[in-house]
């Protein structure tokens, strides 16, 4: 744990998390060598420490999620910040507040962090812009979800080792993906070999430059995977916009067992939730022995705590 | 046809030794430009040794450019029902500032540009608030809906310079098909908009890596090259006068050339806009870079540029498109489209011309002589008897453009803080000085 000795802050000397795109490796596995201890922390009766006394963290969620607000909420508390949450679809926005209307408000309360989900690719960005205080992307559109690859990587690290040279596949729909966006950037950093399979309607134009191999042919996708990662697919892509039927995506690209026996036989399965199961993943699989998904919930909350910490080493006065 | 209204300077003037650029004669030489009771008397070598007006001021033009001043086909005002965003008074300062004498409004305002009435009103409205001329397109179809013609006689007779959908494309082919055949009885020019909305879908941006990257939609250059290509067929069938308002890839620039090289009575534009940026600089999800068409690639935009200099592409506009907090300051997929660009169209010329990459004479050319021509308005050209609507430029002088130094009331400029060489000195619209730079 030599990284540790140099504190995570001077290495993550960032403001914001806006994404994992710009991160440098180095400040990526800070931040996971931090999460590790936020791990030790959240395994003891005794949960609580103080680095975030007296700070205000705002979950500001103009989308719903049970998940990933939840584990923001817990991470912050663990670490001793007063924790407000709000979810602003239904309120100000219904009543023509714009985004940056909603935030000057909120800044005028003076938080010192900001976790913001954002249906809007980018609206996390301008937030940013007009706020005093930290601000953490917790999903923005389709662009990134960056506590969401850090929980993956650090998942995977605790069960494989270092992420380089692993073969992670990532199935599903890219195109609508924040997730599969950090995943690949993160991954990418630390020098695993990206692959990303899935229907071509759901594959976005120019991933090719985003240095993944791309695969239409799930099977083949598979081949000599360590880590199959699966995306949600959401219900109103099935209905022939993007895909003919559910029937027919989980025929060709649903994980069950006889695809993934493709993978290395100990690959291991894993999903940020929430699941379609029977749309893109079989019951027995996400219940199976080589699943991750428990373990990634916990390793949210984790990666959560290791993100604000770090942040709020970085906060004036801090 | 509104020079009437616009007092003709009770002074004569005389530009000595400048370097004039005509355009319309090919001309690019040091001589005189003599104006007088709102026309041009002479201009060029020619009229260096011709008698000075009774009375004249007399300006020594050394270094500096004389030409037509410009004309911009496509701008939108916020008159009438957005006139938070710009008037016609606000935008005619802004566009006396650019250079720009003479801008074409478009017809998507609310009410919609659909009716002589309306036509009239810009007129009226027009004749005493604004410093250039403003002639109005009108509407192709009623509301903008796509169904019903307009009525294009009747229009052109109140003052319509033209037709266009203005941001909007026709989607019904059959729509356009008897439009374009309808506005050849008038020799009417119908400007369109070719962006298929089905293609363009929920993009927001040019599609690629870089829209992947940013998770953004994206718009496929199919969007334009599929109902371009579409449009080009039904000039050839009706044989009537088609101008795509502006092209943003290079396919559609070879379907231009093709269509040219066939004789089809074929026009297209870009925006200055087009010709100095391309999609990267979005960068962090500017919504002031947010464009319909979008900005493309570099390949694309450099296309574009050889459009120009070869005579592919005949008129630069602005796309003048003013755009306040309330539309612009948001997610970038939820912002609206559309930049200002009166008072940085000169500028963005003249950077092609110092960069080499294209000759003054084109770029004048497609800044004023082509609009001109394609609208038949007798601008555009410094010929004895033309309206004296020039600019007196100063090629090499440095600038930086502040936003908050436009005088449109919008300050939605993708070139703040972009440092350009060459900036009007002079504008004079019928004679009437309306524009004069003042350093600071």
């Amino acid at each position: 744990m030599n990284a540790l000795k140099s504190s995570p802050a001077a290495v993550f000397a960032q403001r914001h998390l806006l994404g994992i795109e710009g991160l440098l490796p180095e400040e990526i596995i800070a931040l996971l060598d931090l999460a590790e201890q936020a791990v030790e922390v959240s395994r003891q009766v005794e949960k609580k420490k103080s680095v975030l006394r007296g700070r205000t963290q705002i979950n500001l969620f103009f989308e719903a999620s049970t998940r990933t607000q939840s584990s923001f909420e817990l991470a912050g508390k663990r670490l001793g910040a007063d924790v407000m949450n709000m979810s602003v679809g239904s309120s100000s926005v219904k009543k023509g507040e714009t985004l940056v209307d909603t935030a000057m408000t909120l800044n005028a309360m003076n938080p010192d962090i900001l976790v913001v989900r954002h249906h809007a690719a980018g609206a996390v960005h301008l937030l940013a812009q007009k706020v005093g205080c930290s601000v953490i992307n917790a999903g923005d559109g389709a662009h990134e979800h960056p506590t969401q690859a850090l929980l993956d990587a650090l998942t995977i690290r605790r069960h494989k080792g270092p992420i380089h040279d692993l073969t992670v596949a990532i199935c599903g729909d890219i195109l609508h993906s924040r997730v599969a966006r950090s995943n690949i950037m993160l991954l990418n950093a630390l020098g695993a070999r990206v692959r990303c399979i899935g229907p071509s309607t759901l594959l976005p134009k120019g991933l090719d430059r985003l240095g993944v191999e791309i695969f239409t042919d799930m099977r083949k996708g598979l081949a000599g995977a360590d880590i199959v990662m699966m995306l949600r697919l959401q219900r109103e892509r099935m209905d022939g916009s993007f895909v003919p039927s559910v029937r027919e995506y989980f025929h060709f690209f649903g994980l069950d067992a006889e695809k993934l026996a493709f993978a290395k036989p100990n690959a291991l399965v894993m999903h940020p939730g929430p699941m379609n199961r029977g749309v893109e993943i079989d019951s027995a699989i996400a219940d199976g022995p080589q699943s991750l998904i428990r373990d990634q919930v916990e390793m949210g909350v984790a990666v959560r705590m290791a993100v604000l910490e770090a942040l709020a080493q970085n906060l004036p006065n801090g | 046809m509104n020079s009437e209204r616009l007092n003709p300077s009770e002074r004569p003037l005389v530009l000595t030794n400048a370097r004039v650029i005509d355009p319309s004669r090919k001309l690019d030489a040091a001589g005189t430009v003599i104006i007088a009771d709102g026309e041009i008397v002479a201009a060029g070598p020619e009229a260096d040794a011709l008698p000075r007006p009774d009375g004249a001021e007399i300006v020594d033009c050394r270094g500096k450019v004389v030409m037509p001043g410009l004309i911009d086909m496509r701008v939108f005002v916020g008159e009438p029902g957005a006139e938070h965003r710009e008037t016609f008074a606000s935008a005619g300062h802004a566009a006396a500032a650019g250079g720009v004498t003479t801008i074409i409004t478009m017809p998507d305002t609310d009410p919609v540009i659909d009716d002589v009435a309306l036509v009239d009103y810009i007129a009226r409205r027009t004749r005493d608030t604004t410093l250039v001329r403003v002639m109005p397109m009108a509407a192709v179809t009623k509301g903008l809906k796509g169904r019903e013609m307009t009525e294009f006689g009747l229009l052109r007779e109140a003052g319509a310079v033209g037709f266009t959908e203005g941001r909007h494309s026709i989607t019904n082919a059959l729509v356009l098909r008897r439009a374009l055949t309808y506005a050849r009885d008038f020799g009417a020019l119908i400007m369109h908009h070719p962006a298929d909305p089905d293609l363009t879908g929920s993009g927001v941006m040019n599609e690629g890596e870089t829209a992947t990257r940013l998770g953004l939609s994206g718009i496929p250059k199919e969007a334009e090259i599929i109902m371009l290509e579409r449009d080009v067929r039904l000039a050839a069938l009706t044989r009537g006068r088609y101008h795509a308002a502006q092209i943003s890839c290079a396919e559609s620039l070879e379907i231009i050339r093709r269509a040219k090289k066939a004789g089809l009575a074929i026009s297209c534009g870009v925006s200055a806009t087009h010709l100095a940026l391309n999609e990267l600089d979005i960068g962090p999800y500017r919504t002031f870079f947010r464009l319909s068409p979008p900005l493309r690639s570099e390949d694309d935009r450099k296309a574009m540029i050889e459009g120009i200099a070869d005579g592919t592409i005949d008129v630069i506009v602005s796309s003048h498109d003013p755009q306040d907090v309330d539309t612009k300051r948001h997610p970038f997929a939820e912002a609206a489209d559309g930049a200002v660009g009166l008072e940085t169209l000169l500028a963005v010329g003249l950077r092609l011309v110092n960069n080499g990459e294209a000759d003054l004479l084109a770029v004048a050319r497609a800044l004023s002589t082509r609009p001109a021509d394609l609208l038949g308005l007798p601008g555009g050209r410094l010929t004895p008897g033309a309206p004296a609507d020039i600019i007196l430029v100063d090629p090499a002088m440095p600038w930086v453009c502040d936003g908050e130094k436009l005088s449109s009331r919008s300050k939605n400029t993708p070139f703040e803080g972009a440092r350009f060489e060459g900036r009007v000195l002079r504008t004079i619209v019928a004679g009437r000085t309306v524009y004069a730079y003042a350093a600071g």
